[in-house]
């Protein structure tokens, strides 16, 4: 690969031990991946936030990293963390987990990271535009980003994003070139899609099926950013989809290539199929809608519904802090308690320690949450819409 | 067998052979290095010490944080052998340092066999 002389001397370690070791691994890896040089990013969003996914080990090598003095050099987000930063101890948080949750956080912002955590930045003020080449890590960011809005990154691990904040730089390969966003496999759907957990349903189906490959929709007739997201998250959950295009619906799906692909299609007959597969309980003991991270749309829909209603068990809303403070605003926090759900921010049920708080069945509307409860958060799950899960707890 | 090497080293180990995607985050316990998810086929064994095989990556971009973990708790595999390793597990085994090859026809290793990673000259050997 090429590099620049203001490049070698990061090798070289002029710019310290922290650079040094970091700039290595994006060197290795553009190796590994034919890159011929090393771009600039607009913006990176690392993973790798919850204690309860980096562990220990995670903690001591970012502390290690911030202790050195090492700071982002672009607008760099965070993922959600393992707890709501304000609200945990209301919410019932372990007092342990909190303790180690923030000094991760502590560490982030020692780097100059804005610490907001959510897995939607693009609502929440790290919005990149058409074409810029940007490093994000988590796996529905980045479907979003290069899919519904055009931007580029590759799916980075949460190190190799944090190596690119630190370094400003990513190596030049796969989803940052133009001729390694074309479609693999075409997707024919023919079943209607009314809610975000048939988004879910398909994205959960296509991603098992073509595992890592851009799939381009054809036949879904109309979807919102929010409904785009759930089909994204589901696809980079069950799957390792981290682009895909959709007929008049995404931005970049009128300029590629879709001449002889193989063609996979979806009727009513798979969604269901796939709906029976991603229940595994009975009766949640919770519901936890907001994942991806809720739209201030998706709140008001849950506000509208719950209003006036008394919960017999829990409902939360996991969503940004910016989208709860226009919660806050417009009176949908308010709704949502009284009727004795919650809004939680800065964290989701697939990172925060769901099993140590006493619940064993979680009902979710998320194609993505329903593929990771079971395994990390020793969850049954009730996987339907919407109307259907707040129904079940009233 | 010849591959890429993707992370520097040398190992020697029995395989443990997946058909499917390891998705590491949520996938694999970071304590024990026990897979945990549900109807994997490697579902409840555990990778320690293995050579891991496996076809590719999926899922969760904090699986590099998970394999750089199962090192750090000495629960990691010896070596992983992938047909195409992808960024995550690529930057968890470069961090973690665990010898990574991949480009490598895993179908001709079976669960059980004896395998020597030379991943400094991207060769695997069945023995």
């Amino acid at each position: 690969m090429h590099l620049t002389k203001e490049e070698e001397k990061i090798l070289d370690g002029e710019e310290g031990e922290v650079l040094e070791r970091l700039f290595r691994l994006l060197v290795r890896l553009g190796d590994i991946y034919g890159a011929e040089k090393m771009i600039p990013v607009g913006s990176v969003q690392v993973a790798g936030v919850s204690y309860k996914s980096v562990g220990d080990p995670g903690l001591a090598f970012l502390e290690d990293m911030a202790s050195k003095g090492a700071k982002v050099k672009v607008l760099t987000y965070l993922n959600p963390a393992g707890m709501d930063l304000e609200n945990w101890e209301k919410l019932g948080f372990p007092k342990d987990f909190a303790k180690n949750q923030i000094r991760v956080m502590d560490a982030f912002k020692k780097m100059g990271i804005v610490i907001t955590s959510t897995c939607t930045p693009y609502l929440a003020g790290n919005l990149p535009r058409f074409r810029e080449h940007i490093a994000w890590s988590e796996s529905s960011a980045v479907s979003f980003s290069n899919s519904v809005i055009g931007a580029r990154t590759n799916r980075e691990g949460g190190p190799s994003a944090l190596a690119a904040a630190l370094c400003g730089r990513t190596p030049n390969y796969g989803l940052h070139l133009w001729e390694k966003r074309q479609p693999t496999v075409k997707i024919n759907v023919d079943v209607n899609l009314d809610f975000s957990s048939d988004f879910g349903a398909l994205g959960y189906f296509v991603g098992k099926q073509v595992k890592n490959k851009i799939p381009y929709f054809t036949g879904i007739k109309d979807a919102n950013t929010d409904q785009l997201k759930a089909l994204g998250a589901a696809m980079a959950a069950s799957g390792a989809v981290a682009l895909y295009h959709a007929e008049n619906l995404t931005p970049e799906a009128d300029l590629v290539e879709k001449n002889g692909l193989e063609t996979i299609n979806v009727s009513k007959k798979e969604l269901d199929e796939t709906y029976e597969k991603l229940n595994s309980g009975k009766d949640p003991d919770i519901v936890i809608l907001g994942c991806p991270h809720a739209s201030l749309r998706e709140i008001s829909t849950l506000a509208d519904k719950l209003k006036g209603k008394h919960l017999k068990k829990p409902v939360w809303i996991c969503t940004s802090r910016m989208m709860k403070e226009a919660a806050d605003r417009m009176g949908f926090t308010e709704i949502i308690e009284k009727a004795g759900g919650n809004i939680v921010a800065d964290t989701c049920m697939v990172v925060s320690p769901i099993e140590r708080m006493g619940y064993k069945t979680t009902g979710v509307n998320s194609g993505k949450a329903a593929n990771y409860l079971p395994g990390f958060c020793k969850q049954d799950v009730v996987f339907a819409n919407i109307d259907k899960l707040v129904e079940g707890q009233a | 067998m010849k591959g890429r090497m993707i992370s520097p080293g040398t190992a020697e180990g029995v395989a443990i052979v997946s058909t499917e995607p390891i998705g590491f985050y949520g996938g694999i316990d970071i304590k024990t290095g026990i897979v945990i998810e549900k109807d994997h086929p490697l579902e409840g064994k555990s990778v320690k010490d293995k050579i891991l095989v496996f076809p590719c990556g999926k899922g969760s971009t904090v699986g590099s944080y998970v394999i750089y973990g199962i090192k750090k708790n000495g629960v990691a595999p010896a070596g992983i052998v992938n047909k195409e390793t992808e960024t995550i597990v690529a930057t968890g085994a470069i961090l973690a340092g665990i010898p990574c090859v991949d480009q490598i026809d895993i179908e001709k290793i079976k669960d059980g066999d004896m395998v020597l990673l030379d991943a400094d000259n991207a060769l695997v050997t069945v023995q």
